[in-house]
């Protein structure tokens, strides 16, 4: 019997979900109204290098990939399987549509880390 | 071709004929804006790794109001997820049986909600303290 990829795509479904379940809230409210906003936190603290130094760490780098991507993996699997429900009965383009483009952006984030260096 | 004309109750607006269903579209729609953050943060990745002016217009674009008004959006969305994601956990999770019974819903939810505030009071805490 052919082995099924639902139980990976689940599974990154599934990291994302907790991922931004947890932490999700406080991001966006630290990088995109207090950070702007210069409310609370130092005005400094998205600056060029304090975010550079954070992407060159190696927690950093992983902290960023593992965000950026399993957000981008939580929402495409949940955008694919919602699709039928609002009465697109797609198929395998719809598939690779959403799990391509986390795909995408996956590598893209993967590159622009590396080239950020250690 | 058949003459038979058989009734086939439309699916148009099915979710809005329940409350349930409402939850659960809003909960499914929340997946929308998880990718936007993703995609903005994925650009600043991006920027960043173009350098310091590259990334200086990054920080500029997310000062424009636009930008501040749909992170406000985008706050209210994920407070929802989150509430949502943890509603759900009883449910969503493996089984546990501790003592041979089922671990309650409420406590299951509970816990969640409560992580998740405390990892994220922490977060926005250490943000503070990060040296100037």
């Amino acid at each position: 019997m052919k082995r099924s990829n639902a139980p990976i795509f689940w599974s990154m479904f599934g990291a994302g979900g907790m991922l931004s379940a947890l932490f999700g809230p406080a991001l966006v409210f630290i990088t995109g109204i207090a950070v702007p906003m210069a409310i609370l936190v130092p005005p400094d603290l998205m600056s060029y290098a304090h975010a550079h130094a954070f992407a060159q760490h190696w927690f950093g780098k992983a902290c960023l990939f593992a965000f950026v991507s399993l957000f981008l993996w939580h929402g495409v699997h949940r955008i694919f399987h919602s699709l039928h429900d609002i009465g697109l009965h797609t198929g395998i383009l719809a598939k690779l549509c959403c799990y391509g483009g986390a795909l995408a952006g996956t590598l893209v984030a993967g590159w622009a880390l590396l080239s950020i260096g250690f | 071709m058949s003459a038979r004309r058989p009734y086939v109750r439309s699916m148009a607006g099915w979710w809005r004929r329940d409350p349930f269903f409402v939850r659960y579209m809003a909960r499914e729609a929340t997946a929308v804006l998880v990718v936007a953050y993703a995609v903005i943060q994925l650009v600043g990745l991006v920027r960043l790794g173009q350098g310091q002016a590259a990334w200086e217009g990054w920080l500029q674009a997310l000062r424009h109001p636009l930008s501040v008004a749909l992170h406000l959006v985008l706050l209210a969305v994920f407070l929802y997820h989150t509430w949502s994601w943890f509603r759900i956990m009883p449910k969503t999770m493996p089984m546990i049986l501790p003592d041979g019974k089922r671990l309650s819903p409420t406590l299951i939810t509970g816990t969640g909600l409560a992580a998740a505030a405390v990892l994220c009071i922490a977060l926005i805490v250490a943000s503070m303290k990060v040296a100037s």
